[in-house]
Order: C-alpha cells, then structure tokens, then sequence
C-alpha cells in the first residue's frame, strides 16, 4: 500500500564541492606517477634496467640502489619503473577484453530477444561457474605464456564477473519507471534503448573501467608469479617476483618491493574509480 | 476479563489464504528444489563442455606436443611416430566422438591420464585434494573469524569510525593474495622463525597459508556485513526493539547481527571458488603440496588432461557448494519462497 | 499531583544540521494526558509530531536536543535520564507502536518470539510461562489460532494480524500510557477500522493513548483530546468536538476542508483561486475508452477477472479497491502496457489492446499516465526542461509556440514556472514533482489520463491541491480521467462513475452517488462501513 512521502522541499544534495578528498588526491599522485612511469620510463628511473653488475649483488636498499639489487646485480627500483608500462599496458589491454565481453554478454542477456537471451543467460552460469583464476588458467595452458597470452587470459577470465554487474544493471534500467513512461508516451524501442537504456547503464561502468584496470594488473602479475605469463627477464612485477622468489630468504626486498607497486596501483585505481562513481551518483540524487 | 474483539465478519481473505493447505507450500519447495538441483547439473555440464573445447583447441597437433614434452626435445615427428599417440588418446577421431568418449569416461569418475606424470589423473587429483580443501575452508573460518568481530566493533556506532572500519576492509579487499603471503612469510617465517618457511601439511604450516588467503576474504565480507548492518540499524524493528526495552548493545548482537550475517553467508558460496583459485597462488608462495602446485605445472606442460581434470573438479566442488547453499536459503528464509 | 499521566510543558527540539545551525524542529510544544483518555498529535510531514512522541520514550534520535520544562510520566520527570532507567521504563511503562508491521517487526523472527521479548526483558516469568502469556496476548488483539500464529514470521501474515501482534508485542506488560504512531498507515479500510478498534478496546480498560496520524478521519474516530501541529508548533489544542467542528487556527481550517469526500464534490479543497477562468464543459457521449471482459492471469492466480468498463470524454471513471484486487493490472492493461488474457480495450472504436506495437504508438500519445511516484518515471540524467521537451517533440498538434515557450506554458499550467525549468526534479517537492509529471501528461493534448494512486504520496493538502488542479485542467481540456485510488473519499469526490474491485472483480459499478449511497454489493458496503469519517462526530 501506499508510504507516505515526505513533502520536504529542501535541496537534497549536499552540495558536491570542488575539494578533493585527501584519499582521491593521493591516488590520483601515485596512479599519476606510474602513469609516467609508462610513458617515459628514463625519467624517473636511475639505472639501466638490464645493466648487471655482479659484484653489487643482492645488496639491500641503499642510497646507490633505492630499493636494492637483484641476484645479477640489476637495480630493483629502475626495473620496476621500466616494468610499469608493461604491467599497466597488460591490466588496461585486459580491462578493455573484459569490458567488450562484458558489454556484449550483458546487454545480450538482459535485453536481447528471448532466442538470444536464454543462451546467452545460459552460458554466463557456465562461465561464472569457473573461479576467475582457472578461467584464465585455461586460457594460459591454451595460448601458452607471454605478455599477450596473458592480456587475454585475463580478460576473459573477468569478463564473466564484470558481464553480470552489466546485466544487473541492464536489467533494472530496463524495468524502471522512467523506460515504462517513456514506453507510454509512445516512444519506439529503438529510441528507448539510445535515450534511456544505453546512457543510464553505461554511467556506473565508468567507475568499473578504473576499478578494473586495477584488479587486472594484480591477476596479471598473479599469473606471471606463477611462471606462466610474462618471462624473464622482462621486468614485468609479477615475474620480478617470481624472479626472486628464490632469494627471499637473504633478499626480502626483492619480494616485497614489486608488490607494493603492485598495491599502490591497485589501490590507487580503485580509489579514483570509487570517487567517479560517488561523484556520477550524487550529481542526481 | 479480555473480552475478545471477536473478528469482524470481513475477515481478510488473506488471513485465510495464510493458513492454507501446507501440503501446496511443500509441493511448490520441493518443485524449487528439483528446479535448482536440474540447473546446477545443467551448469555443470556446461563447464565440462567449456574445458574441453577450449583445450581441445590447443594450437599445434595434440601428439606432437605430447612427444615434445615427454622426451624433452622440440622437433617435427614422423607420422609413424605420431600414429600410436593418435590412437592411444583417440586424437585421430572426429571432435564429437572424443567429446562423448571424454564425457562418457568422467561418468566412470575416470579423467584421463596425465602424460607427464604417467599416472591417472584421479591418482593425482586425489592425492592432492585433501590438503588444497583444508587450506581453503581453514581460510573460510579464519575469514568469518576476522570479519565479523571487526564489522561490530566498527559498524553502526560513530561515522568516524565506520569510516575507518570500511577504509581497513577495502585495503584488506584490494591486497594481492600472493603479495600478503610473502609478507607473511619473510615476517614471521623468515624473520621471526615462528613459523617454518616450507610447513608442508602440518598444522602449523597451514596456519600463514590460511591468514594470508583470509585476509582478502575477510575485506570483501566486511564490507558485505557491515552495509547490510547499517541498513539493518535503520530499520523500523530497531525503534520497536529498543521502545521495549532493550538496550543498544542487545538490537545489534541479538535482532541486527543474524540481517547482517545473509550476504556473508551468500557471500561464502563464491567464496569458496575464489579460496581454491587462490590456493593455487599461496600454494606457489609457500611451496606447500596441493592441488595449486599440480595445476601450474600441469598448465606449463600443456598437460590437458591434468588440467581439465582440476579445473573440473574444483568448478564441480564451487557449483555443489553453491547449491547447498541456495537449498538452505531456500529451506531457512521463507521470505525467498515467495520467488519463483 | 494532578491527574495527568503525562505532563509536557515547554517541549523544545533542536537537530544539527550540516551547515551548523541547529534547526529548531519542535517549538515550545505543551499539552497533557489524562487517564483513560486518547490524545492525538496530528499533522503532515515536517511538523514535528513523531519527533515529539519519541522524545516521550527517550528515543527522539541521535544528535537531536530534547530540552523541556515540564516532560514527566506519572509525575517523575524523564529528563537526563540514564540509559538503565529507561529500558525499565520502556514497554512497561510506556508502550510504542509504530506504523507498518512488515518493517516494525524483525522480519526473521516469530512473531510470538517478538512478543516474548518484550516480557522477558523485564524479567516477567519463565520461557514456558511466556508461551502462555504470548498466546493470551494474542488472543486479546483479536488474532485467531494464536498458538499457530505465534510462530509466524511477520510476512507469513496479513496486514491486519501483523498490525495485531505489533500491538500486543507494546501491551504485553500492560503500559499504562500506548504512544501509537502512524498505526492505521499504510493498510487497507478495512484493516484499519480492525486496529482501531483494538485501540479503543485498550481505552476502555483505562489505558492512556497517544495517537499520532496524518489523518484527521482516523484521528476523530478516538480521539478525545486533537492538537494540530504544523512546523513544530502547536496552532490548535481542544477537545475533539471543538477542533473539528470549531476550528480557530486557519490551517486546522484548511486541513478539514482539503479532505476529500462525498460533501466536497464539486468544490474546492485548497481554497485557492483557479489559474484560469474555468468555462463548463458538460461531459459528451462519444466513448473514448472501452474494456470487455478483461481476464489477465498472474502465475495461475487472476489478477483480473472479467472486468468490462467505458470511459467518456469529460468524465472520470473511479476505480477504487484495496491491495491486490487488481486495479493497478487493469490499468496497465487500459494503457497496453501489458496484454489481456482474454478480452479486449478499444480506444475511439479502434483496436488499442490488439493493435500492433507500431499503431499503439500512435495511439499511445492520446492517452498519458500519472504514477504515484513521479521520481522513480523521470529518468535520472534529465532536468525538468528535458523531461517536458521529450514529450512534447511528440505532440502532433499544429505548434503555436517554440518547444521552449510550450514548456514554460505547461509549467504555468500546473501551477510552476519558468524557473523550474533547469531543476532537477530530485530537488523538488514531492507536491512539485507531481505538477511536473501532470504538465508532461497534458503535452501531447492527451484525450485520456490515467491516474495511478496519483495523489497517494502525498500530505492532505498538497494532495487537495493536486486535485484542484487536476479538476481545473479536465475543465479546460476536457479531458477523460481513468482515476485508480484505494482512497474512497478521493475517489468519491473526483468521480463521476466508479467501479469497485475486489479480488480481480468488478464487484460493482455505476454513478458515483449511487455507489457510495446506495451500494448493493456486501463488499462495497463493508468497505465504506470501515471508512473513517469526520460526519460521524458531526453527530454525536
């Protein structure tokens, strides 16, 4: 039956400032600083990523070597600068294959016509039955190990989560009061679906791009620290640590200092997407 | 005294209907059930025809690969030296034969032979289940363990510290998992020698394993208990609690917890699918046995029916985890009966 | 001591708001309550009346300031006191009902466990004891078989037991005060008159109540005692027969008259002055809407069943039931949003349920829709100027104006502005949004509108407003309403034929007056028996 609303006729946003919160500040710092990383590498490292010298061998993090040397001698901090385009270049390369099949699957399975729906519905069970790992594991044993095997390996392997928040999403535009008024002006379905169902589902994605490119350098890097995505002796983070992983007993920063880029691009990515997603929120409601 | 208000003559034809024949409510359960039982098989058989089309799709012709690996060597081989490989595994068949020959073979539980090891596959698998199983549902409890004490202390209360309950479990969410066990073990292995460095499957060696694949859980059931927590607190059941006289400590561990604890309980279904992926990676951190270690190698040898044979069975243990959970939910919470 | 169980004097209420200023939401408030007596607290939203009542149990909310001269139960004051004392207090000396038992009661628990509680809290007898003393409670509301419906969850029961146990779970100590707040809300007539009931069985028995509500039909039915806030402040104070047959206040004035009923048919409820001159435009005979025997099934169970109706121009066709008798799928169907079963609608003589989708379009811009929440029909990206211009793109009526210059008649239409163009419509009231909704209805120069539970949402008199208007623009478009309320006094005074459903059925059907005077069907008679009315004190 019927609530009774609230006849209250105050502004109901808070007003959304210009002011940064500190968190989305530093992210949007670090994620900056990779993002230069990328670009120009030779800007921000200080040695040559592959130059080894064996008599500084496995030294700790020093004024010389800011985060230490490896078993060869190669400068730990210059190689996970070099490595970052790589890293970055795989998660966003992964994100956008995770984002197209998303974007097909979903939208196919929440508005599509029942012959392609039903299937389509059918087979996103199947896939989201995989863990995201064995997914990606398949695809990895199938296209053997190398950046781009890895790139798409993990794309697929997140399309399936990715694809159901789409057609969450799709699903409950598609049923809200705004599509079926507009139905009832008379509208046709193809104009429903440019001005109404298109545009209302895409806006929380965008937040989804930054979330992702985040969680997919971390899978990524999962996989080449297993041994079967990027080989040595790229500089890739997952297989620096995979690199060291024999060292770690007299070398801990050569396991632990790869992972913190790893964390903080993670972490920062995730933060900027948050905001955006706050921000695409509060400007409506 | 209590003069009854007898019902007025317009009883609700609701009131009536609730008191209907218990024998339709079963018959429509039992028809849930039935219905959720079919479509789990159904996704079942789904993942096994997934896992061998696409390994069947493996570039470079079967037998060749096999030869290459088990003798070491990279070379072209003659067709006469291909010809048995090709009808011992049946690559010469058509595709759909192989797929019902393989289909057929799971039935009998058998999963092929792995040609690297040289052994059964079911061997193996089984050898190795045990410890991957207990590593995954120690992280489970741990998870719960950690999750839900923090979600009280810090839900519900000040926005302060709501604000940095929810900060701690995004960065709990967010860590890689492989990334937290080697922190775990330089620091307390290696550093503090508290625990050994290779545990095999001791107790003691399980436990860094389990934390480290915990932690990550505990985030994201954190943050699934604490919101359902908070949306709980300003629910009208609250007032009505409290107007009785119950004290703000008692609605939240005796009305608001149990809302709380549903997504968490969802939440362990998938849950359980993402603790043996991960398994496989804190397997590789802490070079202990399972499941993980077998399924690596397996994956750089292009060895498929080790592979399909894992990666099926641990798609096989998600989806029955997954449906007892849903046939609990269904039999617990008549709220989600009232769905088709 | 005086008599009063409750004494308030001076009651004032601050709340911090975000930009510091602590708002001021109960103003000096002062009233008592006698034994055996009922007292009501009515206004809309916004005036401060449950805030008030939550103070009296000492949960008015966080970071609210509750600060009074007097504020005393049973002459003990109830000011800066601990937390102890009031989970003494509460439920047994005072106990509150809130409104919708769907929400007030866990969800996941028995109701008997519920009620149980509130015994066991204050250490009241063993668990077996309890057991007994939960089914007596029931059985003292009113709710049959009440060892079986103890162990039901709230869901598991109709509205009217739900409400019932709610009850019983606030009396089962025997307060001597009951605060009920909004407990008629949100359920049908004829549950209402049931709970009702119930409260004046406990003022019999000498318990004190306080009533809180929104409606003054509801409100006058027990009350003895009726103040009327509004904004925080108490504008009128008397006896129930004076404040509703004399009221001093002009906004008490107001209220009564924005009522909609059988005696305000045909006038104005908001007292303001029509946007236009209204010409007279008799309704004609040309049917513009016409159902037959409409059957639509819903899981094997009919939501409607062999329902036929016509809609004329110039008139409005009530349909009026409570939940789940079908109404809002028969609107659905007049608008072929949904198919009928069986059956069929036609508009203007033309095939409309079983037209293909491309002639229903272009039908579709004759006949529009006001929902109940026009929030969740606009579509969250646009501003008001996009909504009004997206429809009016498909008006096929010779233009006169720029879409821009349209726009902004609409709005004065409707009693809006220009300026309310670049809002957004979350920004606005709920009374705004409404007007919005309606100015995009009449864009199309519609020949019909359909008015799902339109005015159920809002206050009594923005509601009396929004029916003002909506009488006005039938007047000077002479348009058709298919007007769908469970609210019978709304109904009977929009109406000029109505048809009753119950279960899927058309139980009854015919002029307006004829209906409500003289109905003949059992359920229409049931139904307008529960109906609240402010007449009845007129004759006591």
């Amino acid at each position: 039956m019927t609530t009774h609303l609230t006849d209250y006729a105050g502004p109901r946003i808070t007003r959304v400032s210009w002011q940064l919160p500190l968190s989305v500040l530093l992210s949007a710092i670090v994620a900056l600083f990779f993002i230069v990383a990328a670009i120009a590498p030779g800007v921000l490292a200080t040695h040559d990523p592959f130059s080894t010298d064996l008599y500084r061998a496995l030294q700790a993090p020093s004024w010389a070597n800011w985060l230490g040397t490896d078993d060869i001698g190669r400068d730990l901090y210059s190689r996970i600068i070099w490595g970052t385009r790589q890293s970055l270049l795989i998660g966003i390369g992964a994100m956008v294959i995770a984002l197209f099949g998303a974007v097909v699957l979903g939208f196919s399975a929440a508005l599509g016509p029942r012959w392609l729906a039903e299937p389509v519905n059918r087979l996103l069970e199947i896939l989201l039955a995989f863990p995201t790992l064995l997914l990606a594991l398949l695809f990895v044993a199938l296209l053997g190990p190398s950046a781009s095997s890895l790139l798409i390996s993990v794309g697929i392997g997140t399309a399936p989560g990715y694809a159901r928040l789409v057609r969450a999403q799709a699903l409950q535009v598609k049923q809200s009061g705004y599509v079926e008024a507009a139905r009832a002006l008379g509208h046709p379905w193809p104009r429903l679906f440019t001005q109404h169902i298109a545009p209302n589902v895409f806006r929380p994605l965008f937040s989804l791009v930054a979330l992702g490119i985040g969680q997919s350098v971390v899978w990524a890097s999962g996989l080449s620290f297993l041994g079967l995505g990027v080989v040595p002796p790229s500089p890739e983070w997952g297989a620096l640590l995979e690199a060291g992983k024999i060292n770690v007993t007299v070398a801990w920063w050569l396991e632990v200092l790869p992972g913190i880029a790893i964390v903080l691009v993670a972490l920062s990515f995730t933060q900027i997407g948050r905001y955006i997603q706050q921000r695409a929120e509060g400007e409506t409601r | 005294m209590s003069e009854l208000m007898s019902s007025s003559p317009q009883n609700s034809t609701a009131d009536v209907a609730s008191v209907a024949a218990p024998r339709s409510r079963t018959a429509s359960l039992l028809r849930r059930i039935s219905l959720r039982i079919a479509s789990a098989l159904f996704v079942l058989w789904g993942t096994i025809t997934v896992t061998f089309l696409v390994l069947s799709v493996l570039p470079g012709d079967r037998a060749t690969i096999l030869l290459n690996i088990t003798s070491g060597q990279v070379i072209e081989r003659t067709p006469a030296e291909l010809a048995p490989i090709n009808a011992q595994y049946g690559f010469d068949k058509p595709i759909v034969e192989q797929y019902l020959h393989y289909f057929w073979r799971l039935l009998h539980a058998d999963f092929g032979f792995s040609f690297e090891l040289q052994r059964p596959v079911v061997h193996i698998i089984a050898e190795q289940l045990l410890p991957t199983f207990t590593l995954a549902i120690a992280a489970l409890l741990l998870a719960w363990i950690i999750a839900i004490p923090w979600t009280l202390l810090t839900a519900g209360r000040n926005r302060r510290l709501a604000a940095f309950g929810s900060a701690v479990e995004t960065i709990m969410a967010g860590l890689p998992q492989y990334w937290i066990g080697i922190l775990l073990l330089i620091v307390f292995a290696i550093g503090l020698r508290w625990f050994p460095v290779v545990g095999g499957t001791r107790l003691l060696g399980t436990v860094l394993p389990a934390i480290t694949l915990a932690i990550p859980l505990a985030g994201f059931m954190g943050h699934a208990i604490r919101g359902e927590f908070e949306r709980s607190m300003q629910q009208p059941f609250v007032l009505s609690a409290r107007a009785r006289g119950m004290s703000l400590a008692g609605v939240r561990l005796r009305h608001v917890l149990r809302h709380a604890l549903i997504p968490a309980i969802t939440l362990s279904g998938w849950a359980i699918g993402n603790l043996l992926s991960g398994a496989v990676l804190v397997e590789a951190v802490f070079a202990r046995p399972g499941l993980g270690n077998v399924l690596v190698n397996a994956v750089s040898n292009k060895d498929f029916a080790l592979v399909s044979g894992i990666v099926i069975l641990i798609s096989f243990l998600y989806i029955v985890i997954n449906l007892v959970v849903d046939l609990i939910y269904l039999i617990v919470d008549p709220r989600l009966r009232g769905r088709p | 001591m005086s008599n009063n169980v409750i004494d308030v004097r001076g009651l004032n209420i601050w709340a911090s708001s975000e930009s510091g200023q602590p708002r001021h939401i109960v103003k000096n408030v002062s009233f008592a309550l006698q034994r055996g007596q009922c007292l009501a607290l009515v206004g809309e939203s916004g005036s401060g009346k449950s805030v008030t009542a939550r103070s009296l149990v000492g949960l008015a909310g966080d970071g609210l300031h509750v600060q009074a001269d007097t504020l005393s139960l049973h002459g003990e004051t109830l000011q800066q006191r601990s937390d102890s004392w009031w989970r003494k207090v509460r439920g047994s000396k005072v106990g509150f009902i809130l409104q919708d038992a769907l929400v007030s009661l866990d969800p996941l628990r028995p109701v008997g466990k519920e009620i149980a509680e509130a015994l066991a809290l204050h250490g009241w007898g063993n668990a077996a004891s309890r057991q007994q003393k939960v089914q007596a409670l029931l059985e003292e509301v009113g709710v049959p078989q009440a060892a079986y419906r103890a162990s039901q969850r709230p869901g598991e029961l109709s509205g009217g037991l739900r409400q019932r146990a709610l009850i019983a779970s606030a009396i089962a100590l025997h307060p001597d005060v009951l605060i009920a707040d909004e407990p008629t809300t949100a359920l049908d007539v004829t549950v209402q008159a049931q709970v009702l009931e119930v409260l004046r069985q406990m003022l019999d028995r000498g318990t004190s109540v306080i009533l809180i509500s929104h409606d003054l039909a509801v409100v006058a039915k027990i009350a003895d005692q009726i103040l009327v806030m509004q904004g925080g402040s108490i504008v009128e104070a008397g006896s129930a027969q004076q404040v509703l047959q004399q009221p001093q206040h002009a906004y008490t004035q107001g209220l009564i008259n924005a009522i909609p009923s059988e005696h305000t048919k045909g006038q104005r409820l908001s007292g303001s002055a029509p946007s236009v001159p209204i010409p007279s435009v008799t309704p004609s005979d040309e049917v513009l809407l016409e159902a037959r025997h409409i059957m639509k099934r819903f899981r094997g169970h009919r939501a409607v069943d062999d329902v036929s109706f016509t809609l004329k121009r110039g008139e409005t066709l009530g349909i009026v039931g409570e939940s789940g008798s079908g109404k809002t799928t028969l609107s659905r169907i007049a608008l072929a949003l949904e198919s009928p079963d069986s059956g069929e609608v036609l508009f203007a003589g033309q095939p409309w349920s079983h037209a293909s989708a491309a002639d229903q379009r272009a039908i579709r811009r004759q006949i529009a829709v006001v929902y109940q929440d026009p929030l969740s029909s606009f579509d969250p990206r646009w501003r008001v100027a996009d909504i009004l211009l997206d429809a009016i793109a498909l008006d096929r009526q010779a233009p006169t104006q720029t879409p821009r210059e349209r726009a902004i008649s609409l709005l004065q239409a409707v009693g809006l502005g220009a300026e309310h163009l670049n809002q957004w419509p979350a920004r606005m009231s709920g009374g705004q949004r409404q007007r919005v909704a309606i100015a995009r209805a009449i864009a199309t120069h519609p020949k019909v509108i359909v008015l799902d539970e339109a005015v159920s949402a809002l206050d009594v008199t923005i509601q009396a407003q929004i029916l003002d208007l909506l009488s006005d623009l039938q007047a000077q478009l002479g348009v058709s309403y298919l007007f769908i309320s469970h609210d019978l006094g709304v109904i009977h005074h929009m109406s000029d034929r109505v048809l009753v459903m119950q279960n899927g059925q058309a139980v009854e059907q015919g002029a307006a007056d004829e209906v409500f005077y003289r109905p003949r069907h059992p359920y229409t008679q049931t139904l307008l028996a529960s109906l609240p009315r402010l007449a009845a004190l007129e004759t006591a």
